[in-house]
């Protein structure tokens, strides 16, 4: 049973840590601020998610406390996470950040525009 | 559904006071019997049961949780690949969903789906501007993805 138990914590946190180290090197690695909000808002959040899994059950089945606290944090987390991501690309776009080289299409850049010149007309 | 829940309840409580014991046992047995008589009684009711509801959240918490970690392996594969051979886009995404907890709900999934980010939503609600990370291969996928969403998010907010 404890070995079971401390396979499973094991097995969740370095998840965690493999995740944690691919949004740091995609933040690195990735060249503009869209792309890079891929790789944060996607992989610190099941990183941080399975690292709090496994400290839920490395108390749980080790100590013997149920800790209602992790888990209101992962649902905090699973809420607030992607809106973060959402949120901190629009501010780039609406503050002019261009995207990179690479972008093969922008649909968004049109519906900018027009509201710039209507704004202009009134 | 809101409703039905509280007569559920309802019906428990009342079953405490019949068996005059007030314990969690009694009343999970009374919810129990309360959860009968309203099958029974469906067809009173105007809106479908609320433990359909009840499923298709359940269902739709899974779909979540699917699409994460796949999106998480799909990221990884990207940043992790030696050659950097991506193409984003924005690209523009009609939606049907009307209600301002829909949209949200909706733009968090897409945010969690494989290379797609929302970006923008449109001033009138219909269009959801989203930044995917691999233009060509992923849009024919996402659009079928969206369609799982749309339509499990339906099934939530009209049963």
């Amino acid at each position: 049973m404890t070995v079971i138990a401390n396979t499973l914590i094991v097995l969740t946190i370095v998840v965690g840590l493999l995740f944690t180290v691919v949004t740091v090197i995609g933040v690195l690695r990735l060249p503009d601020v869209y792309t890079r909000a891929h790789a944060a808002s996607k992989s610190a959040t099941l990183g941080v998610l399975s690292i709090l899994v496994g400290t839920f059950f490395h108390f749980w089945l080790n100590e013997g406390y149920f800790s209602v606290r992790i888990l209101l944090g992962i649902l905090f987390l699973f809420i607030t996470a992607p809106i973060g991501g959402h949120l901190m690309s629009r501010a780039a776009y609406f503050s002019g950040v261009k995207p990179t080289e690479l972008t093969v299409g922008d649909d968004l850049a049109e519906v900018v525009e027009r509201a710039k010149k209507e704004k202009q007309i009134n | 559904m809101a409703f039905q829940i509280l007569l559920n309840f309802f019906i428990a409580v009342v079953w405490m006071f019949l068996s005059s014991s007030m314990t969690v046992t009694t009343f999970v047995i009374g919810y129990i019997i309360g959860l009968i008589l309203l099958i029974m009684m469906r067809r009173f009711f105007t809106e479908s049961l609320y433990f359909e509801w009840l499923w298709a959240a359940f269902k739709l918490t899974l779909l979540f949780i699917r699409e994460l970690t796949l999106s998480n392996i799909d990221v990884l594969r990207v940043v992790l690949r030696p050659k950097l051979n991506i193409q984003p886009r924005i690209f523009a995404l009609p939606t049907e969903l009307k209600r301002d907890w829909e949209i949200t709900l909706l733009s968090s999934l897409i945010t969690l789906t494989p290379g797609t980010v929302v970006v923008h939503v449109s001033d009138d609600q219909k269009t959801l501007y989203v930044h995917a990370i691999d233009a060509d291969d992923v849009q024919d996928a996402i659009d079928s993805i969206k369609n799982t969403f749309e339509k499990a998010i339906k099934e939530v907010s009209r049963p």
